[in-house]
C-alpha cells in the first residue's frame, strides 16, 4: 500500500511534489509582489498577523516539497544545493527575496519615478521623490568648490596632465626603465607639484591667482590624496628600513615615529596641523593651511605605509639577505638591488589598501575648514534657498565615493591575485 | 675602526637630526608664545571651565574644572566606543559566518553588505545618519512607541530608566554567581580529567546565573522599578519626553555609523579566521569520535579564535580612534569637548592638543601591549 508522505518527498513522486511546490512558491511570490507593487492585499480574508506570515509559510512548505536529494533534474538539484539545503536556509532565502521585493518599489519611486531633475530652483521639486535638481544646480560646486566657474578648465587640464605624466612609465623605452623608480619617487612628484601650482593656483603666465581657500569639492579630495599618496610612500619606506635596522638609535627613532602616528586619530593630527603647528613655525613664516594639512596627512599615512612595507621586508627569506651580502654588497646596494624590488612587489596589495584608507580619510579635512566634498555638502545643506535636501546630497556623495573606493579595492584585489601566482 | 665609524656615524646623525628638529620647533614655539604673551603650563586644568556639555555620564556643570570637562569627554568617547564595539561584534560575526554560508543568496548579500559599507567614507556615513536619516524621524508628540515603552523621535531615543534599590546586593549576588560558575567549571574539568565523568556545566551555570540574582530579589531587599518616559508639553507647539533615559541623536548616529562600518572589517576577520582552519583538522577531529558540537567547540573555535582575535582587536582600536569623528556632528566626545570648546576658551593649543593625543596614544598602546601579551600566550609552541 502506498502512503502519501507529505513531509518526505522523494524521487518517486518528484513530479507531483515539484509542481505543487512551485505553485505554492509562485502564489507566495504573487502575494508579496501584489502587496508591494500594487498595494493590494490578496489575503485580507485571513486574520491579523497571519496575513503577513502567509506568503512565508506557503513558500516554506513549497520549498520543503521541492527538497529532493539526487532528483536527477539538474536545475532542481542546483537550486536545492544553493538556496534550499534545509528549512533554516529556505527561510532565510525567502526572507531575503521578500525583503528585496518589499524594498524595491519605495526606493525606485523615491530615486527615479517620483524624482525631479528639471528646472534650476527649489520650486521645480514638487514630487514626493528625490530632488536631483539640487545636485544638478550644485554639481559644479560639489566638483570644484568655490573655484571661479570660468577657470574650471585649469583644474581639468592639470588633472589630465598629471594623469598623463603618471602613465609615462608604461611607454618608456627598455633602456630607460632602470630610471623608472627615480622618475616616480623624485621627478614625478616635483613635476606634478609644479603643474598643480602653476595651473590651479595660477599667479603667473597670465593666469589669475586663486587662493587655496577657494579650492574645494571633489577636486580637492583628489589633490590632497594625490600628494599624500606620492609623498607618504618614500617616507614610509625610510621608516620601514629604519625599523628593521640593527642600529639601535635609528631603530628606536623609527619605532617611536611609527607607533606615535598609529596611536592617534587623524582628526587630532588635523587639529594639530591647524591650531598647534603654526605656533612651531618661525615668526614671519606663513604656511598655507592646505599645505599644512597635506603634510599632516602624509606624516600620518607614512606610518601605516611603513608597517605594510615592513611586513614585506620581513616575509623575504633570510637567504636573500645572506646571498646579497656574500656577493659583497653593502647595505644600500643590497637593499636597492635585491631586497626592495622583491619586497615592494609583495606589498603592492597592502599599499593599495593603505591608499584606499587614505582616500576614505580625506573627507576629514572638512573638520579644519577645508571645503572638500563633505564640506561643500554641509555648505549647500545650510543654504537658505536649498534647505531640506541633505538626503540627496549625502546619497550623491556616497555613490561617488563608493565608486572610487570600490574600483580601488577591486584593483588591489586583482593585483593581489596577479602577484600571488607569480611567486 | 672602520666598523665602529660605520655603526656610529649614522646613529649620531639621526639623533642630531631629531634633536635639531625638536630644538628648532621648541625655540620657535618659545619665541611665538613670548611674543603673544602666552605662558606654557597645565594650571588651567583646575580653573573653572564655564561651559556646558549637553550630554554627560557624570555630574557636570559650568562651574566644574577643565579637568572634569576632560573626564566628561573621555567617558563619552569610551561610552560610544563600547556600545559600537558590542554592536559591531554581533553584526560582524553574523555577516562573517553568513559569507561562508552554502546558501547563494545569503553569501552574496553578506558580500554586498561588506562591499557597500566598507567603501563609503565613515564621515559621510555619520553625516548621512545624522543629517538625513535621523532627521526624518517623527516629532516627540507624533512618535509611536517601540516595544510599548521606548520612543524614537527626532530629538533622540527615549528609553525607560531602571530605578534600583539595594543595587549593591544584586551586584554581589551576580559576582557570587560568576565566581561559583568558575569554581564549578574547574571542578568539572578536574572530574573529567581524573575520573572521566562529565557533568552538564552549561545547564548548572545558567541555573546559577538565574537563581542567585533571583534570591537577592526575594530575600536581599532588592527591588527594581522602571521609570517610563512621559510626554510633556513645554509650550504650545513644543513637546518633550521626561523621565527615563534619553539618548541624543548624535550618539545614535555615531553608534549606527561606527558599528555598520566596523562590522564589515570584523566580518572579514571572522571569515578569514574560520577559513584559516584547515579542513583536515575538522576531519581528524570527527574521525577520533568527537560530536559536531565538540568539533566546533574543542577544535575549530580555539584555532579560529587565534587567527580572529588579533586583527579584530585592531579593528576595535580603529573604532575607538574613529569615534573622534564625533566632533563633526557635535557629539561631546573628547575631541569636541577638550580639543574644541576648551581650546577655544583657553587658547592653550599646545597643551590641549598634546593631552588629547597622549590620551588616545595611551589607550592604543595599552591595548597593543595587552594584545602582544595575549599573542605570546596563545602562540603555538612548536618543538
Amino acid at each position: 500500500m502506498q502512503t502519501i508522505n507529505f513531509l518526505k518527498p522523494n524521487r518517486d513522486n518528484i513530479k507531483n511534489y515539484s509542481i505543487i511546490g512551485s505553485v505554492l512558491i509562485l502564489i507566495s511570490l504573487i502575494d508579496v509582489i501584489s502587496n508591494s507593487f500594487l498595494k493590494t492585499n490578496l489575503t485580507s480574508f485571513l486574520p491579523g498577523s497571519l496575513t503577513t506570515l502567509f506568503p512565508l509559510i506557503l513558500g516554506l512548505i513549497g520549498l520543503n516539497m521541492m527538497r529532493i536529494d539526487y532528483s536527477g533534474n539538474k536545475k532542481l538539484d542546483l537550486l536545492n544545493k544553493n538556496i534550499n539545503t534545509n528549512n533554516f536556509n529556505a527561510l532565510l532565502t525567502l526572507l531575503i527575496i521578500f525583503s528585496i521585493i518589499k524594498a524595491l518599489p519605495p526606493s525606485l519611486s523615491w530615486m527615479i519615478l517620483d524624482a525631479n531633475i528639471s528646472g534650476d530652483s527649489k520650486d521645480a521639486c514638487t514630487g514626493t521623490g528625490a530632488c536631483w535638481t539640487y545636485i544638478k544646480v550644485w554639481f559644479r560646486r560639489f566638483m570644484y568648490g568655490m573655484y571661479p566657474n570660468e577657470f574650471h578648465w585649469r583644474i581639468n587640464t592639470a588633472f589630465i596632465l598629471v594623469i598623463a605624466l603618471g602613465f609615462v612609465g608604461y611607454f618608456m623605452k627598455e633602456n630607460l626603465k632602470k630610471y623608472l623608480a627615480l622618475y616616480y619617487v623624485i621627478i614625478y612628484p616635483v613635476i606634478a607639484y609644479l603643474v598643480i601650482y602653476y595651473l590651479i593656483s595660477g599667479g603667473s603666465f597670465g593666469l589669475q591667482w586663486v587662493e587655496t581657500g577657494a579650492w574645494g569639492g571633489l577636486s580637492l579630495t583628489f589633490i590632497v590624496s594625490f600628494f599624500c599618496l606620492i609623498f607618504c610612500f618614500p617616507l614610509g619606506m625610510i621608516f620601514a628600513l629604519g625599523r628593521r635596522s640593527n642600529l639601535p638609535a635609528i631603530k628606536y627613532i623609527s619605532i617611536c615615529y611609527i607607533e606615535f602616528w598609529r596611536g592617534v586619530p587623524l582628526i587630532t593630527v588635523l587639529f594639530m596641523s591647524s591650531v598647534m603647528f603654526p605656533m612651531f613655525l618661525p615668526e614671519d613664516f606663513f604656511m598655507d593651511k592646505l599645505v599644512r594639512v597635506i603634510i599632516a596627512i602624509t606624516l600620518f599615512e607614512a606610518a601605516y605605509c611603513a608597517e605594510v612595507i615592513r611586513g614585506g621586508l620581513q616575509s623575504l627569506p633570510r637567504g636573500q639577505y645572506d646571498a646579497a651580502k656574500s656577493l659583497g654588497m653593502g647595505y644600500w646596494k643590497m637593499h636597492i638591488f635585491v631586497i626592495l624590488p622583491q619586497a615592494l612587489k609583495l606589498v603592492i596589495p597592502g599599499i593599495a589598501n593603505t591608499f584606499l584608507a587614505l582616500v576614505k580619510d580625506t573627507p576629514l579635512i572638512f573638520v579644519v575648514g577645508l571645503a572638500e566634498l563633505a564640506g561643500m555638502l554641509a555648505l549647500a545643506k545650510t543654504n537658505p534657498k536649498w534647505l531640506g535636501f541633505a538626503m540627496e546630497g549625502y546619497i550623491f556623495a556616497s555613490i561617488i565615493f563608493w565608486i572610487i573606493c570600490y574600483a580601488m579595492s577591486k584593483y588591489s584585489y586583482n593585483l593581489e591575485a596577479k602577484y600571488k601566482t607569480e611567486r | 675602526m672602520n666598523n665602529i665609524i660605520k655603526k656610529f656615524i649614522p646613529q649620531i646623525l639621526a639623533i642630531l637630526v631629531v634633536v635639531l628638529i625638536f630644538g628648532f620647533l621648541t625655540m620657535n614655539a618659545q619665541t611665538n608664545m613670548d611674543n603673544r604673551g602666552i605662558d606654557f603650563g597645565f594650571g588651567f586644568l583646575s580653573q573653572e571651565s564655564s561651559f556646558d556639555v549637553q550630554f554627560s555620564l557624570i555630574e557636570y556643570s559650568g562651574s566644574d574644572s577643565y579637568a572634569r570637562a576632560f573626564l566628561v569627554g573621555l567617558l563619552n568617547t569610551l561610552l560610544v566606543s563600547l556600545i559600537s564595539i558590542i554592536f559591531c561584534t554581533i553584526l560582524g560575526v553574523i555577516i562573517g559566518v553568513a559569507r561562508l554560508s552554502s546558501n547563494y543568496l545569503i553569501k552574496n548579500s553578506a558580500a554586498w553588505y561588506v562591499e557597500f559599507f566598507r567603501n563609503i567614507p565613515l564621515l559621510l556615513q555619520i553625516f548621512f545618519w545624522y543629517y538625513a536619516a535621523l532627521r526624518a524621524l517623527p516629532l516627540p508628540e507624533k512618535a509611536n512607541a517601540w516595544f510599548g515603552v521606548t520612543y524614537m523621535t527626532v530629538k533622540g531615543y527615549y528609553i525607560p530608566a531602571m530605578v534600583w534599590e539595594n543595587l549593591n546586593v544584586f551586584l554581589y549576588c551576580g559576582l557570587a554567581a560568576i565566581i561559583s560558575i568558575i569554581v564549578l567549571r574547574n571542578y568539572a574539568n578536574n572530574l573529567r580529567d581524573t575520573k572521566g565523568k562529565q557533568i552538564p556545566v552549561l545547564l548548572y551555570s545558567i541555573a546559577l546565573l538565574i537563581v542567585l540574582p533571583l534570591l537577592s530579589f526575594l530575600f536581599g531587599g532588592v527591588s527594581l522599578e522602571f521609570e517610563l518616559p512621559q510626554l510633556k508639553k513645554l509650550s504650545k507647539i513644543s513637546y518633550i519626553y521626561e523621565g527615563g533615559i534619553s539618548l541624543p541623536p548624535e550618539l545614535i548616529a555615531l553608534v549606527l555609523a561606527l558599528s555598520l562600518y566596523t562590522s564589515t572589517f570584523v566580518a572579514e576577520c571572522v571569515r578569514a579566521g574560520i577559513e584559516g582552519v584547515s579542513k583536515g583538522q575538522k576531519e581528524a577531529a570527527a574521525s577520533v569520535g568527537l560530536t559536531p558540537n565538540q568539533v566546533l567547540k574543542l577544535v575549530i573555535m580555539p584555532q579560529a579564535l587565534r587567527i580572529i582575535i588579533p586583527p579584530t582587536t585592531n579593528q576595535y582600536l580603529n573604532l575607538t580612534k574613529n569615534s573622534s569623528l564625533a566632533a563633526a556632528i557635535a557629539y561631546p566626545d573628547l575631541v569636541l569637548v577638550f580639543a574644541g570648546t576648551a581650546l577655544m576658551q583657553t587658547g592653550k593649543a599646545i597643551e590641549i592638543v598634546s593631552i588629547t593625543m597622549l590620551t588616545y596614544l595611551t589607550i592604543s598602546l595599552t591595548i597593543a601591549a595587552i594584545m602582544n601579551w595575549y599573542n605570546k600566550k596563545i602562540e603555538i609552541k612548536e618543538k
